[in-house]
């Protein structure tokens, strides 16, 4: 594997190999100095033009957690020369001598591009509405951590997935593993086209949530209500929102999960968020292992694991 | 030799910027004498939609380049479209790019704007520029959103014998969006443009072409519902004639899958569909032209996330090599959609088109039906590299381009 730039490049193979990884490096994460020194001597940038603190950071604990130096470049603010294109600044920082750049962009497709000018490996950590594999890694990896496979699970994917990336990789990951997969959105806010995507969809919440494994609540943004999508936040959370009425439809052990970050009281209530079922916060830690996973099937020499 | 009264064998004589004769195995002592053995001597073709970016965008395009591009590509005229900063929509603008394209390799015409700025707003002045000889206005690039507008314009220019042609697209469907809307969009995470925000425009023109009576020309058409309205509107004896662009019936939406932003363009790449649709169309004559949309872009403009980058590609020195190899038309037919039928459109009739007859303006090109080459961007006269072609190995080219009488290319070079 050189880039991981979106989740249908690793296929369910790879899928798998990332998540044994990552078995060995919560592991690690355990542990008292929870480092290894298998990246030593590697160079990760994170270059980040949008502002996303909690990707960068579980990113950025990865790498430090795997002895890799790191270099981090945010947009607006400071080594993104303002006006400079995305290709100069990536061939500047290709100059510095670097194994890896983790890139956050608002526009689809940006990881791609970088792949095809730059000789290091290209990670990428969210480009527009397209795709977060790591996300999709991590999701992957909680579900089998409380649930020990998605083979014939059924998952609910539910709200704004035309402008999400993190359903477009969960879709792809749940589907490579075998689970089943229905999207419940207004008909608004689903892709024009679902031609060659791997799901059913429903319109209806309440039918659909005593039948899943897992329910996947998706963020709304605000800026949704602007584009004639929606008639209010209100009507919306009425009839796609995960209410405590609603969580009492789920099975017993079915899982809530939320990519964050989350707007309690639109898409999902504070006290579902807080169920025992949820794995909000279990998504979150996970995530670092998972991105060391990544970064060290990238970069790494298939040694040093023991550290 | 080729030409809309059919095709035979002759040797023709050039004198004096006209066709002196036509005939077999004439004899001129001294004259310079250029092969066409193999070759198909054609009326040189003409390109409806050429932007050549002068004023205003020189890094991109000059009115030279873009000219000598386009006598590579077998043209003798080209219409240079409007969208220039500033736009072309005074007779000043009129006036500095037909001077600029006075000494080109190429007899460059010129498309004045329909409304000031191409803001959409006010009516351009329309009869300054026809004055000059502008024979085609449109606001390319956008098209005219006001349906009330666009009926005064057309109104006023059924006086001026001039016609006028639309990008259509429906601003507000279309808004936001980079690609074609459709089962690439969605999985790429594009935001997309509707079909129907194009054919929505073509259908609304109809009708205005309808209740003013003045002619009407749609630029690019790209789907298979545009192309059926205008079946329709010619069906019922509307005077509408309608252009392809060679991207539109060699590629699809599926190109864009690896986010370059060659492949982005307006109106976007569509489905296997549409392309199907676009070549039954000009096969039965729906389509009265082949025109190039050529758009050149800075190297640095296209190396852009793809939606940020400007839409446009390459065309002129393409076209005919990709009419040639992907058309399942016979060569009569490819040459009248590349040359007299658009010389109709553009008001230039009796000067390029054709045909090739004695006293005959001697514009013209020699086409080697069977010369295989490969696209290399690097090489193209064009100032610009954004040919969604580069590397596509080709069949049919241009040997020879004759302007007036002078060869401006000769065995594929350019002469200046
Ligand atoms: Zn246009």
């Amino acid at each position: 594997m050189k880039h991981l730039l979106a989740v249908n490049d690793l296929g369910a193979e790879g899928i798998e190999e990332v998540l044994r990884v990552t078995d060995s490096f919560v592991e690690v994460s355990s542990r008292a100095i929870p480092k290894v020194p298998a990246l030593r001597g590697k160079t990760v940038v994170s270059l980040f033009y949008e502002s996303s603190t909690r990707t960068r950071l579980s990113f950025e604990t990865a790498a430090r957690r795997l002895s890799a130096d790191i270099m981090t470049f945010t947009a607006p603010t400071s080594a993104i020369a303002k006006g400079e294109s995305l290709r100069d600044t990536v061939e500047t920082i290709q100059a510095m001598g670097i194994d890896a750049v983790v890139v956050r962009h608002g526009s689809a497709g940006v990881p791609q591009l970088i792949a095809s000018w730059i000789d290091a490996s290209v990670v990428n950590a969210g480009d527009g509405w397209h795709e977060h594999p790591t996300q999709a890694l991590l999701d992957c990896y909680t579900i089998r951590q409380r649930r020990g496979s998605l083979d014939a699970l059924r998952i609910a994917v539910v709200g704004d997935v035309k402008h999400s990336r993190v359903a477009r990789s969960d879709v792809a990951a749940f589907a490579l593993l075998g689970a089943d997969v229905t999207l419940v959105a207004p008909p608004t806010l689903l892709p024009p086209s679902l031609e060659g995507w791997p799901v059913t969809v429903s319109h209806d919440l309440d039918a659909v949530l005593p039948k899943v494994d897992v329910v996947y609540v998706l963020r709304l943004q605000n800026e949704r209500m602007k584009e004639a999508l929606l008639p209010s936040l209100r009507e919306y959370t009425a009839s796609y929102g995960l209410t405590r009425r609603r969580a009492d439809l789920l099975a017993d052990d079915a899982l809530v999960m939320h990519p964050g970050p989350m707007n309690r009281g639109v898409e999902i209530a504070a006290d579902v968020a807080a169920l025992e079922n949820s794995v909000i916060t279990t998504q979150v830690a996970n995530g670092v292992a998972v991105r060391m996973a990544v970064l060290y099937l990238l970069l790494g020499s298939g040694q040093d694991l023991a550290g | 030799m080729v030409d809309a009264t059919g095709t035979r064998r002759a040797d023709v004589l050039v004198a004096g910027g006209r066709v002196a004769a036509v005939g077999d195995d004439l004899d001129a002592p001294g004259a310079q004498v250029l092969d066409a053995g193999g070759c198909l001597v054609a009326p040189g073709l003409v390109d409806l939609h050429a932007h050549l970016r002068e004023p205003g965008r020189e890094e991109a395009e000059t009115v030279e380049t873009g000219a000598r591009a386009a006598a590579l590509g077998g043209y003798t005229a080209i219409v240079a479209m409007p969208n220039t900063e500033p736009a072309i929509d005074s007779a000043a603008v009129v006036r500095q790019v037909l001077d600029l394209g006075a000494t080109a390799p190429c007899d460059v015409r010129v498309a004045g704007a329909i409304t000031v700025g191409r803001a959409g707003k006010a009516l351009a002045p329309m009869a300054e520029m026809a004055a000059l000889g502008v024979r085609l206005f449109t606001d390319d690039g956008a098209g005219v959103q006001d349906a009330r507008l666009m009926r005064r314009a057309l109104e006023y220019a059924s006086a001026l014998d001039v016609t006028l042609a639309q990008h259509c697209e429906d601003e507000a469907l279309a808004a936001g969006g980079h690609m074609h809307e459709g089962e690439w969009s969605s999985r790429l995470g594009l935001p997309g443009i509707p079909a129907e925000a194009e054919e929505l425009m073509v259908a609304r023109d109809i009708a205005l072409c309808r209740l003013t009576g003045a002619r009407a020309h749609f630029l690019h058409l790209s789907t298979a519902g545009s192309l059926e309205l205008v079946a329709a509107a010619k069906a019922a004896g509307l005077p509408v004639t309608a252009e392809v662009a060679p991207h539109h019936f060699t590629l699809t939406h599926a190109e864009v899958a690896g986010y370059d932003p060659v492949y982005k363009v307006n109106p976007p790449l569509r489905t296997a569909a549409d392309v199907a649709a676009v070549k039954a169309a000009l096969a039965a004559g729906v389509v009265d032209a082949i025109a190039t949309d050529h758009a050149p872009h800075a190297p640095e403009a296209k190396e852009a996330p793809f939606d940020q980058a400007p839409p446009g590609m390459l065309g002129l020195e393409t076209a005919l090599a990709l009419a040639l190899g992907e058309l399942d038309l016979p060569v009569e037919r490819v040459l009248a959609l590349l040359s007299w039928q658009p010389a109709a459109i553009a008001g230039l009739a009796g000067e390029h088109g054709g045909p090739i007859a004695e006293g005959a303006a001697a514009n013209l090109c020699v086409v080697d039906p069977a010369a295989a080459w490969v696209v290399e961007p690097d090489l193209l006269a064009s100032r610009s590299r954004n040919t969604p072609y580069g590397g596509r190995k080709l069949r049919g080219r241009v040997r020879h381009t004759i302007l007036r009488g002078e060869p401006v290319v000769i065995d594929f070079e350019a002469q200046r």
